[in-house]
């Protein structure tokens, strides 16, 4: 074995590293917050809407989950502007990832929502909860209470799979890594560490989500 | 600029059988592997589980670009080098065992202890144990979620195309390049891994309602 380890140039290229980490950070942040609000408009439209809008919202999350993210994120990115709609790297790969996750975070939301039984749900009315206030106390918040693993772990996929998105050349963390190997040609070395740093963010992400639970959604159950 | 006839469409359609070649060897490779990490991942020694645990977390937690690149450079390392497709192979390969042996550890741990306590009970070793009562319980349990997986899979070949393996996706930007009509060629392509996807999806759910109200 005659390969020698060279981290230098790496290292040197940490601040390039530092601002793509930071926006893949950023964009994965955004698309889990605007994904969430996607995906409990689309479950509940699947659950008490009308038929066009459940069958529309079935279309959506069928075609979303059977089709690969780098697919669609090339139809946001090279698709969209043949109908007009040009989006610059960064902002076609938010949308991407947005709609992408908001389709997998339905089903999920989807699923939570449909295992409160009707009877709490009554219970609530009975007790003089206004419709909104019966959506959100017994409805939305102990169904996301419920499949919070499951969406989490979906969240930590997004941003995961954001990685992709340096194939439409967005500046996160993998483009400037594919930046810094064009450069210095330590390929291994830069993709080993540029992986390590998505661990530790995937890490990060986890222990935020373990607060977050503790914090907010543990109320009330104790 | 060529235009987009016959021709193109297919190429488009060769290039799937690559997609579907790249999916079907990940798939075995990862069951292979998968066996192995659930296996170890469920029995007493404990090194192995903590190696298994490690596996899964370091392959669940990183992007399987990543996973793809490293695999693409790493084996220069060692001297040799390898083609995208043999290293597209590996990282999906390397990648659905970690997943894999996520789902069948599940599978394995729902097959209740008394079924082992009593084949133990009769005198059977860990391998007999395992083969005659514990896997075929597990194997109908694991059937929709590989499935499931195998759907993940086969989208997650698309990324072969970032390290330059001529795929389905591949195919779609080599004639897009030539083309250029974006939004067509890859609705097409789109539509082309829905047709793949979207069969396994529904079989997959109905195994699972099935299995789910025997369950009941």
């Amino acid at each position: 074995m005659t390969y020698v380890f060279q981290f230098g140039d790496v290292f040197n290229s940490w601040d390039e590293l530092a601002l793509g980490a930071w926006l893949t950070i950023r964009l994965s942040a955004l698309a889990m917050v605007i994904g969430l609000v996607v995906a409990i408009l689309c479950a509940l439209g699947k659950t008490s809407g009308p038929k066009p809008v459940r069958w529309i919202v079935g279309a959506y999350v069928e075609a979303i989950r059977n089709t690969p993210f780098l697919i669609q994120l090339f139809m946001v990115f090279f698709g969209l502007p043949a109908l007009g709609l040009r989006l610059d790297a960064d902002t076609a790969a938010l949308l991407a990832m947005v709609i992408n996750v908001g389709a997998y975070a339905t089903e999920i939301v989807r699923a939570g929502i449909e295992n409160i039984t009707k009877g709490q749900i009554e219970a609530g009315r009975a007790l003089g909860l206004k419709p909104l206030q019966v959506f959100r106390h017994i409805v939305l918040m102990p169904a996301i209470q419920a499949v919070y693993p499951a969406l989490t772990s979906q969240f930590i996929l997004i941003m995961l799979n954001s990685s992709v998105c340096s194939a439409i050349a967005a500046d996160e963390l993998t483009a400037a890594a594919n930046d810094i190997q064009s450069r210095s040609f330590r390929s291994f070395e830069v993709y080993f560490i540029v992986t390590i740093i998505y661990l530790v963010m995937s890490l990060g992400f986890s222990t935020i989500f373990a607060a977050i639970e503790r914090t907010f959604l543990s109320r009330g159950r104790g | 600029m060529r235009s987009f006839g016959p021709n193109e469409l297919l190429f488009i359609l060769a290039a799937a059988r690559w997609t579907i070649a790249l999916s079907l060897i990940a798939f075995l490779g990862g069951a292979v592997g998968g066996l192995a990490v659930a296996l170890a991942r469920t029995g007493r020694v404990a090194a192995l589980r903590y190696l298994s645990i490690g596996y899964i977390k370091l392959f669940q937690g990183t992007p399987l670009l990543m996973q793809l690149f490293l695999a693409f450079f790493g084996p220069n390392i060692l001297g040799f080098s390898v083609d995208p497709w043999a290293a597209a192979a590996l990282g999906l390969t390397l990648n659905a065992s970690a997943f894999l042996g996520e789902i069948w550890r599940g599978c394995i741990e729902a097959v209740p202890e008394g079924q082992r306590e009593a084949a133990r009970a009769l005198g059977l070793r860990y391998f007999a144990l395992m083969r005659l009562i514990v896997l075929p319980q597990a194997l109908k349990i694991a059937l929709p979620p590989t499935v499931g997986f195998l759907v993940q899979l086969i989208k997650a070949t698309s990324l072969a195309s970032i390290i330059g393996f001529v795929e389905l996706t591949r195919a779609a930007q080599v004639i897009n390049n030539a083309t250029f009509r974006p939004f067509l060629i890859f609705s097409i392509v789109a539509l082309i891994y829905f047709l793949m996807c979207w069969p396994l999806s529904l079989y997959s759910q109905r195994m699972e309602k099935k299995l789910s109200a025997a369950a009941r």
